[in-house]
């Protein structure tokens, strides 16, 4: 596997709206602070699940556990947004949010971007292979975002 | 197997809402349920005194139903919270016929307030609170880091899903925008009367692509109320009732992240039940509701309602269907684009449904409407319900 990617947010942009962290998803976030990608699994029904939850959506089963994820996926679905959702994306518009399919059989809600400056609808498009990358959180964590692949 | 014992059982019997074209009420949200509740009871010709089934789902409090009931002064023996968005009112109507078919509660109340606009504007938020449990959300941890802007940008994730996987265009969904204000220069009542074009749809600003402004809903002030009855009592009172035929529910999500195929909602389990219990099929329909927080909702839901095929609502709204004189006349109000709304928009299209039934719909009524369908849509293509009313013939 290649080098993790890290896109720090512009210089003088706000911080992103800080994810908390739920009981469940402490090991994902863990991950995140060395740029891992990491997916709860329900070992019961060998199928992959997110957002991490204490049981498991198919089977309520609690035998779960979390494994690397192949940090590659599709975008399924995208949107630009011309002015922020909210104040930790000010001065950062416009942007994209997109939904990506991960081979994993999981779909994540995250931003299209790009180390080469901001990236719009008109850059992206829906079946468009991406990868993963990682903007600095100031806890020490990364947000996992997606670059095209 | 089908229980159709349902069928026709309860009725709506008492209707009324709250609207300006300013977008603005005067009064307070408490004030504004009062009133709607009192006008509802008093256009079926009952009293505060007849009810028994209260159905309410928003409160700056913590318990909807117990601190409304408390302000009236009533004690039912009927109580339902139920929140799912812009659907409650359909799931309010839904569990409202069951109670009352099984004798639980003999008159029901469904009321809703809100005064986003106003509120906004007096610098006191927008939105009423919904309480909720300690702990962070999962939209918090999983959404909100990427600033999507809501609820528009969910849509437009549909919208963008839709367009890729069947070629539907911007134009069509401006269709059902034009065709919807169409109904809207006939309602005095609406908040935005003027007639638009399809290039008006596309040149307002870009909301979250593909959507457009005009493309979304209002934000406005905005109350309504029904009040429902067994059909048998129905009959003794002031207005012809719309008997309740049919009723359908299913939820798939709370997150769009989670939404398990966004071209698909939960209208395509909902409806089907509405249908089979009412005995009918969407070629029955002669009106038609839909919840139009977006253009995309409704052709979402026209598809999943049988009305087309999946995939082909583009082609389907295209010449107008939705208009006046068109085969579906829908969202004759002018509908959460133009009438009004103030968040959550379905105890408005049954407020006109029924009204459709009665005649009373001046210039925008459909001649002869004897079956209309009421579909509440919430949170992000989240909750559906659908409710499908027919007048006396239809028993």
């Amino acid at each position: 596997m290649s080098e993790p990617l890290v896109i720090p947010a512009p210089d003088d942009a706000p911080d992103r709206q800080q994810p908390p962290i739920s009981p469940a998803a402490e090991p994902f976030w863990d991950a995140t602070r060395s740029c891992s990608l990491v997916i709860q699994w329900c070992r019961s029904c060998e199928r992959a699940i997110h957002f991490p939850r204490e049981a498991c959506p198919s089977c309520l089963g609690t035998d779960l556990e979390f494994r690397p994820a192949a940090g590659t996926g599709t975008v399924y679905a995208l949107s630009e947004m011309p002015s922020p959702g909210n104040a930790g994306m000010k001065g950062r518009a416009p942007y994209v949010v997109a939904l990506v399919d991960l081979p994993e059989g999981v779909r994540m809600l995250s931003s299209i971007v790009s180390a080469d400056g901001p990236v719009g609808a008109a850059d992206v498009a829906i079946g468009d292979p991406v990868r993963v990358a990682w903007e600095p959180l100031p806890d020490g964590r990364h947000l996992p975002v997606f670059v095209r692949a | 197997m089908v229980d159709r014992s349902m069928r026709g059982a309860a009725a709506i019997v008492g209707v009324a809402d709250a609207v300006s074209p300013t977008g603005e009420l005067d009064g307070t949200v408490r004030a504004l349920e009062v009133q709607v509740i009192r006008e509802a009871l008093d256009d079926a010709g009952l009293t505060i005194a007849d009810v028994d089934g209260l159905f309410t789902c928003t409160t700056p409090g913590w318990a909807a139903s117990l601190e409304l009931a408390e302000y009236l002064g009533i004690a039912p023996r009927w109580t339902d919270s139920t929140q799912t968005g812009g659907s409650s009112f359909e799931i309010h109507v839904q569990h409202a016929a069951a109670a009352i078919s099984l004798g639980l509660c003999d008159v029901a109340v469904v009321v809703y307030a809100a005064t986003p606009r106003s509120s906004f504007k007096k610098g006191a938020g927008g939105y009423t609170s919904r309480q909720s449990l300690p702990g962070p959300t999962p939209s918090a941890e999983w959404e909100q880091p990427y600033a999507m802007r809501m609820p528009m940008g969910a849509y437009a994730l549909a919208a963008s899903r839709h367009m890729h996987q069947f070629g539907t265009t911007a134009e069509q969904l401006a269709q059902i925008a034009v065709d919807t204000r169409t109904w809207a220069t006939m309602n005095p009542r609406a908040r935005l009367q003027d007639p638009i074009t399809i290039d008006d749809v596309l040149a307002s600003p870009v909301q979250a692509s593909p959507l457009h402004k005009l493309d979304c809903c209002l934000v406005t002030d905005g109350a309504g109320a029904v009040v429902l009855t067994s059909t048998e009592r129905a009959r003794t009172l002031r207005k012809p009732p719309a008997l309740v035929l049919g009723t359908g529910t299913c939820h798939t999500h709370a997150m769009i992240s989670e939404m398990p195929d966004l071209t698909t909602t939960g209208a395509a389990v909902s409806g089907p039940l509405a249908f089979a219990q009412a005995g009918l099929t969407p070629a029955d329909i002669d009106v038609a509701q839909i919840y139009d927080s977006f253009t995309i909702t409704v052709l979402l839901l026209l598809e999943d309602l049988g009305f087309c095929a999946k995939g082909e609502g583009g082609a389907y709204v295209a010449d107008g269907v939705l208009a006046p004189g068109g085969a579906l006349p829908a969202n004759t109000s002018g509908g959460g684009l133009a009438y009004t709304h103030p968040g959550m928009f379905g105890i408005f299209l049954l407020v006109e449904a029924v009204r459709q039934l009665r005649g009373e719909c001046g210039p925008r009524q459909v001649a002869g409407a004897e079956v209309a369908l009421a579909h509440g849509s919430g949170g992000v293509l989240s909750a559906m319900s659908t409710t499908i009313l027919g007048t006396e013939a239809t028993a």
